[in-house]
């Protein structure tokens, strides 16, 4: 069964899959048919949609319902999801699953409703306050808004933790064809540590305070080795790859670009493969060291250059995990190609910039 | 030493750290340990531990899960509302109770408290105001009396500069959904008896689903009033009384309760939710809901490198149908099992008058989404023309309307064809179909790559929602490809 469908649409599909139960958000542009979709579908299956006063409720709204023991999810854009930084904190500090949806908006301030990809670091580092990380999928076509929403509810869920699914604008108003999934999933069950109202979980404490220093600290060793053990969820996707003499790095709508990037190059005879992280955050630094290792000349650091929708963030990122898989020359040598404001880098200019870089 | 069993609290209280800890820790004369032991007493005598979920505050209700023997959830600063909330849609059968203090829900979060009440959430909330901030040290709340001595105002609430103290229960007052508005106080015996009735009514209008309740608590706080708990107790029940006067503001329940037990508060309102047996949706019904499956569905894309990628551009003013036929092309293209995309320009733009979409098709699964170089550009309007001709791509060709009139000729080796959309519509008695008379154009010029057919096929499913257009839409198509040369 297909459907052709908006990618914000697409997310509200796959929540319904993903057997979300409740659904809190404040409208945005342009993430704003996510709710639309979820206020139309969500009541006539017996699943709840508010609309909440702002995004600090929208996000605090989801504590409470995620605390009770049910999947729930909120989308917003930047702004939003700016406000909802303290609330991500708490989710993370309580341990509760959830799904935060940023349709990411050209910045910073009111900015416009163009794409970007400028909220990276808060979408993929951890935006509000102390020592937490999200679990983090990027979405590169409509299929992927709803496989992958999906996908952040079994993370979330899995690892207890917040999951992000971080888009743009352009992903979020763009149709395509949407394979729907089977069926849906099963309703984890969270009575072990949720307060449901229930007798079994009456003794069940939802919190994220230690008063004690030295249980704070135990309790953030315990969150850094579940953000390390998470590196066995990373998720990559290359393509054209394997006899790559350029590396093209890029996540979400900026690695379409670098898949026909690298189409345009080949047809130049240029040998251009692409890699691209589908979680950003476990950031799949193996698989990105692999890919590199494949080709990599003894005498010469192999070519890699990042598409990017923001101001050098994600490359940042890229250079920081080549660093930490042992690809110092690589590392030091990433060029980055990028637009910012809502303008989307064209296939002209990548395909320049990557001829240039080449040697062509 | 011997203890005795307090109702609703836990025999001990390990959680704050110390084994078998068994005092709380309140100050002497502190407010919140007299409420802290009236809720506990009222859940457990109404046999609601069970069902009960706190929502704890911060401030320095912050630690009652220590206390009371029931779920609890610890909230952020000023959103226990919020998350009060969200627990009690997440789960109805529950009895979620809200614990704020007057930092917590009468300033940061007196929106999430203010619109929880409007919304008539299905929770209680109690909030506690003892006419400052307690934990973070004797600051002004927005609930201190006027020339109130605090750490921020220590010459006393200057209302000129800090405005006058905030009445909640007044506020609340103002809202159609709560069923119950109520400010009691703890300072002395009587007081505290009518406080454990109202904190008891409080529990009972959730333990039976009526609405959502608001109660306000008079508290002392002697350790920042400076005062020993006789002297503020006395404060609390002379100046902050004259402020706020102890008053059962709305109790909509007593009414229907003598007509109906446990029936809501509004009938007409909300009897239906209670008496209606509804059936419970269910998830196969996700497909009829989205629409499918009707038949019209196209199948899924099949690889196919020998079918190469069109790019489409599609501009003219808001209401031209402009995005609906570019639809109708990603359509047609995808019932030939094609890689397709289709997106708007979306933002302030699209509310100003003009309009445009791209569209892609391929074989191929499609990479950059965005097309900077057309094969085919359709152009409603002259603006449009003007912004994308320079882009269209060699070889590719360009349709106007006729209203654009003399135009500057399109670049070397793009075709440019004359159609008179809008005119041929409006001579059929059509106005709004002038895309429809495009379609025909790109059919009849066959600049889309996409059989005639499928093309038909997808503008009929375009009218899904209206079946009554479809045979219009036809006939318009042909009687506009016939007039075309």
């Amino acid at each position: 069964m297909t459907k052709f469908v908006k990618g914000n649409e697409a997310i509200v599909i796959g929540a319904l899959y993903a057997g979300c139960d409740l659904y809190f958000g404040y409208p945005i542009t342009p993430a704003s048919e996510i709710a639309h979709g979820a206020a139309k579908w969500f009541p006539q299956l017996g699943r709840t949609f508010v609309q909440a006063e702002c995004e600090t409720a929208s996000v605090n709204m989801m504590f409470g319902a995620a605390a009770a023991g049910k999947l729930c999810m909120t989308a917003t854009s930047g702004p939003g999801f700016s406000l909802m930084q303290e609330g991500l904190s708490y989710l993370a500090g309580a341990e509760l699953p959830a799904v935060i949806v940023n349709v990411n908006r050209a910045g910073p301030g009111l900015g416009n409703v163009y794409p970007e990809q400028s909220d990276y670091t808060p979408a993929v580092k951890g935006g509000g306050h102390g020592n937490y990380q999200t679990f983090t999928l990027a979405p590169a076509s409509a299929q992927e808004m709803c496989d992958l929403t999906i996908k952040a509810f079994q993370m979330a869920a899995k690892w207890r933790t917040p999951a992000v699914v971080f888009a743009d604008g352009l992903q979020g108003q763009m149709m395509e064809t949407v394979k729907l999934p089977d069926a849906e999933l099963p309703r984890p069950d969270f009575s072990d540590w949720a307060a449901q109202g229930e007798p079994k979980t009456r003794q069940n404490l939802v919190k994220s305070i230690f008063l004690d220093a030295a249980a704070q600290e135990v309790f953030n060793d315990h969150l850094q080795r579940k953000y390390e053990n998470m590196a066995s969820d990373a998720m990559a996707e290359t393509y054209l790859a394997d006899d790559a003499d350029l590396l093209i790095v890029a996540f979400g709508i900026a690695s379409r670009i670098a898949r026909t990037t690298a189409e345009t190059l080949r047809g130049m005879g240029l040998k251009a493969g692409v890699f691209r992280p589908i979680t950003l955050n476990p950031f799949p630094r193996r698989q990105l060291a692999e890919a590199v290792g494949r080709n990599r000349s003894p005498s010469a650091p192999m070519k890699i250059m990042t598409i990017e929708l923001d101001a050098g963030q994600f490359a940042d990122d890229v250079r920081l995990n080549l660093a930490k898989a042992g690809l110092g020359a690589e590392s030091a040598n990433v060029m980055m190609i990028h637009r910012m404001g809502g303008q989307v880098v064209s296939v002209d200019e990548t395909v320049a910039a990557a001829k240039k870089l080449m040697g062509e | 030493m011997k203890t005795i069993e307090q109702k609703g609290m836990y025999p001990e209280f390990p959680r704050c750290g110390k084994e078998h800890a068994r005092t709380t820790h309140y100050c002497p004369g502190c407010g919140h340990g007299i409420v802290n032991k009236l809720v506990a007493e009222a859940c457990a005598e109404l046999g609601l531990q069970d069902r009960t979920i706190f929502v704890d505050p911060v401030g320095c209700g912050v630690f009652t899960y220590y206390y009371w023997d029931a779920a609890h959830v610890s909230a952020a600063h000023g959103r226990a509302s919020a998350a009060a909330t969200g627990i009690s849609r997440a789960r109805p059968d529950a009895v979620t109770i809200a614990y704020q203090g007057d930092g917590d829900l009468g300033a940061i979060g007196f929106n999430n408290a203010f619109q929880a009440a409007s919304r008539g959430e299905k929770f209680g909330c109690i909030f506690i105001n003892n006419s400052l901030y307690g934990m973070t040290g004797g600051q002004m709340a927005p609930t201190t009396l006027e020339g109130e001595k605090t750490t921020t105002t220590p010459f006393g609430r200057d209302p000129a500069l800090t405005g006058h103290p905030l009445h909640v229960c007044e506020v609340f007052n103002q809202l159609q959904a709560p069923v119950y508005i109520a400010r009691v106080s703890v300072a002395d015996t009587k007081r505290i008896m009518q406080c454990k009735l109202a904190i008891k009514r409080l529990f009972e209008i959730q333990r039976d689903h009526k609405g959502y309740a608001f109660l306000e608590i008079l508290a002392p706080c002697p350790t920042n009033f400076g005062m020993n708990p006789l002297k503020a107790a006395e404060f609390c029940m002379r100046e902050m009384e004259k402020e706020f006067p102890l008053k059962t503001f709305r109790d909509e329940t007593l009414v229907h309760d003598e007509v109906v037990q446990g029936m809501p508060v509004k009938p007409d309102v909300i009897a239906s939710e209670y008496l209606a047996v509804k059936p419970v949706p269910q998830f196969k019904d996700c497909m009829a809901l989205f629409g499918m499956p009707d038949g019209t569905e196209a199948p899924m894309a099949e690889d196919d490198p020998s079918v190469p990628e069109r790019r489409f551009k599609f501009a003219g003013y808001g209401g031209q149908g402009i995005l609906s036929l570019g639809i109708c092309v990603a359509e047609a293209a995808r019932l030939e099992k094609r890689h397709a995309l289709w997106f708007p320009s979306y933002g302030p733009e699209q509310r100003g008058g003009s309009a445009n979409c791209s569209v892609v098709y391929s074989g191929m699964p499609i990479g950059s989404p965005t097309v900077e170089h057309p094969d085919v550009l359709v152009c409603m309007n002259r603006p449009s023309y003007d912004r994308f001709v320079g882009d269209v791509k060699k070889g590719g060709v360009v349709i106007v309307d006729s209203t654009v009139g003399e135009v500057a000729p399109p670049p070397e080796g793009v075709r440019l064809i004359k159609v008179p959309a809008i005119e041929l519509a409006e001579k059929f008695g059509v106005p709004k179909a002038a895309n429809t008379m495009m379609l025909a154009a790109l059919r009849k010029y066959k600049v889309t790559g996409i059989d005639d057919k499928d093309l038909e096929t997808a503008l009929v499913a375009s009218f899904k929602k209206k079946p009554q257009l479809v045979d219009k839409n036809r006939d318009l198509l042909r009687r506009a490809e016939a007039t075309f040369k």
